[in-house]
């Protein structure tokens, strides 16, 4: 099952460039939530700081507070922790290419130690199958390289991979951003199905896709988070200016 | 088509600018802003011009195997096959034979590698993941400038520091704790085939360890920002998203290395100890290909001596080859498709 995010005055920096200021938002638990904004209003930033993966980049960092359940993100608790239980995928596929379907789904279960190859097996189809690629991937499972798929299966191994670690939370930055609009069509349709089981915050720059796949909308703009409501009320009667002229295209 | 007509000359002769079956096409009424020219002339003289580049590399290397081939008919001829296999080197009864020259510059090599691979991709690693910034450009330059150091001066600089180190600390040390395998017994001079070894190893060490950096900086920040993502230790990102990514290249780098070791001569004559023996120790002295024709070819008196001599530049010659053949079979059953199974 999924849980909640609580983030509590969130400040993220750039070396000197303060990219977020002050946010607070709670994200609930087992629904989707959408972060949309122009490009560098700090979406992708903001899902980076979830699960700390913004302080990888050279001179970056983040102060605040955020809560995952009874956990507390920023404090005592080691990235590699967080990351093991907040999955992510990315706004270009990145599956590994010198590794087969297979080792690609396993991969993370492996980095954690875990090398019963029965379980391995279960977990590895479970996860396939979570994914929508199983019945297009089953018989070339060890033979294929992840990078011999095409993008929209390279997002879907993507997704089944960071779904194998059983996470708690799954983050996505911009998935579909580079798919056509029937791969996009298969990962809308299976954020539908992850979201009974896990919490997802996806960040997209289609605001179609926003109303389309989550039940929450936060309007970012220049690093401050305007406005976070139901995503009915934002696209329909948002309570900002800034939310309104961006959503009926007056800008970004 | 437009393109193809930029800046070619025209063709010798007379051409009508427009010719009449270009009026009758579709496109007709408004003239070509570039005129149609013939992009052959050109094309051909640069074609030939890269042929001949390429075919002179092949001229070359083939020059170099028949001067080889029959400078060395004498030896050849006393000799047969077996001169590869020999273990005689007697000029005084014209008695040659290249083994203990073919043995000294494997062991020698791959001593080498062994000792050069894992640091120059440690120095590798460290600079390109988690090196801090300051320190990274000299590192890289200092690493660098090792290889811009004349073999000479290598050889210089084992002669006086680090064979009498050898002698005193390392080969005593490692006669006491590894000597039961065989590989560090009897007296140790300092020179001798260990000490060649590692000063091949230095000069290896910044040939394989830029390629390496190079090769590992040409992995996509997304590869490893995937593996931190299933919560990888930086070891793990380092191994799972970055070195397995980058293998071949770094393989690459090792065979580069190792025609480096292969084929140095100052340096390693300078401490092997040149002697033409096969001995299991790596503290005995030893000889190889590069050091024997370096050093015995102006006092080669006879005709049968010489030949020998061509004839061990020869061996020098196809023991490169097959080396870089087995290295690119090597490289080829990394790369081809995938692995048939990962234990990462």
């Amino acid at each position: 099952m999924g849980v909640g995010i609580k983030v509590e005055h969130l400040n993220a920096w750039f070396g000197k460039t303060q990219a977020l200021h002050d946010i607070s938002i709670d994200v609930p638990a087992n629904h989707a939530t959408a972060v949309i904004g122009p490009s560098g209003c700090g979406k992708s930033t903001f899902v980076r700081c979830l699960n700390r993966m913004h302080e990888t980049v050279p001179d970056a960092r983040a102060t605040g507070k955020v809560r995952m359940g009874e956990l507390d993100v920023y404090n005592g608790t080691a990235a590699v922790q967080i990351r093991r239980r907040i999955g992510m995928v990315f706004q270009k596929a990145n599956p590994f290419p010198t590794m087969s379907i297979y080792d690609n789904v396993a991969a993370g279960l492996k980095l954690n130690g875990f090398h019963d190859r029965q379980r391995l097996d279960e977990i590895v189809e479970r996860s396939l199958k979570l994914s929508a690629l199983w019945d297009e991937v089953k018989d070339t499972l060890r033979k294929k390289s992840g990078a011999s798929l095409s993008g929209g299966q390279q997002q879907r191994l993507c997704i089944a991979r960071a779904l194998a670690v059983s996470p708690e939370v799954l983050l996505m930055d911009e998935p579909c951003s580079a798919l056509d609009p029937i791969s996009t069509g298969k990962i809308e349709e299976l954020i539908f199905q992850l979201k009974e089981n896990f919490t997802i915050v996806i960040v997209t720059h289609n605001m179609q896709q926003a109303s389309r796949v989550a039940e929450f909308t936060g309007f970012f703009l220049l690093g401050k988070l305007i406005e976070f409501d139901k995503t009915e009320k934002i696209f329909t009667t948002p309570s900002d200016k800034r939310t309104e002229d961006y959503i009926t295209g007056r800008f970004g | 088509m437009a393109n193809q007509a930029l800046g070619a000359p025209r063709l010798t002769g007379p051409q009508p600018v427009a010719k009449p079956e270009v009026v009758s096409s579709s496109r007709a009424e408004t003239a070509p802003l570039i005129k149609a020219g013939d992009s052959r002339i050109p094309d051909g003289i640069f074609h030939g011009a890269v042929l001949s580049c390429g075919v002179c590399v092949l001229g070359l290397v083939g020059v170099i195997v028949y001067q080889l081939v029959t400078k060395s008919a004498l030896s050849w001829h006393a000799f047969g096959w077996k001169f590869f296999f020999r273990s005689e080197w007697d000029p005084v009864n014209e008695q040659f034979g290249a083994w203990p020259f073919v043995y000294g510059t494997l062991v020698s090599s791959l001593l080498a590698l062994v000792l050069a691979v894992p640091l120059a991709v440690g120095v590798a690693v460290f600079i390109t993941e988690m090196c801090p910034r300051w320190l990274k450009g000299s590192l890289a330059f200092t690493t660098e400038l090792l290889a811009a150091i004349p073999s000479v001066i290598y050889g210089l600089w084992a002669i006086f520091v680090m064979v009498p180190l050898l002698r005193e600390y390392v080969e005593p040390f490692l006669a006491r704790y590894l000597g039961w395998t065989g590989l560090f017994e009897g007296t140790p001079y300092g020179i001798g085939m260990l000490a060649a070894g590692i000063i091949l190893a230095i000069m290896v060490v910044p040939i394989v360890s830029s390629i390496t950096r190079e090769v590992m900086t040409a992995v996509p920040q997304q590869q490893r920002e995937a593996v931190l993502a299933l919560g990888a230790t930086r070891w793990e990102m380092i191994r799972t998203g970055v070195l397995r990514n980058a293998r071949a290249g770094i393989l690459g780098g090792v065979i580069l290395g190792l025609g480096r070791a292969l084929g140095e001569t100052m340096a390693v004559t300078m401490v092997i100890g040149n002697r033409p023996e096969i001995a299991r120790s790596l503290f005995a002295p030893g000889y190889t290909m590069a050091s024997v024709i370096a050093n015995e070819f102006s006092e080669a008196t006879s005709d049968t001596y010489l030949s020998a001599l061509v004839e061990v530049g020869l061996a020098l010659f196809l023991v490169t080859i097959i080396v870089n053949i087995l290295a690119q079979l090597l490289v080829w059953s990394v790369t081809r498709g995938m692995p048939r199974r990962s234990n990462a």
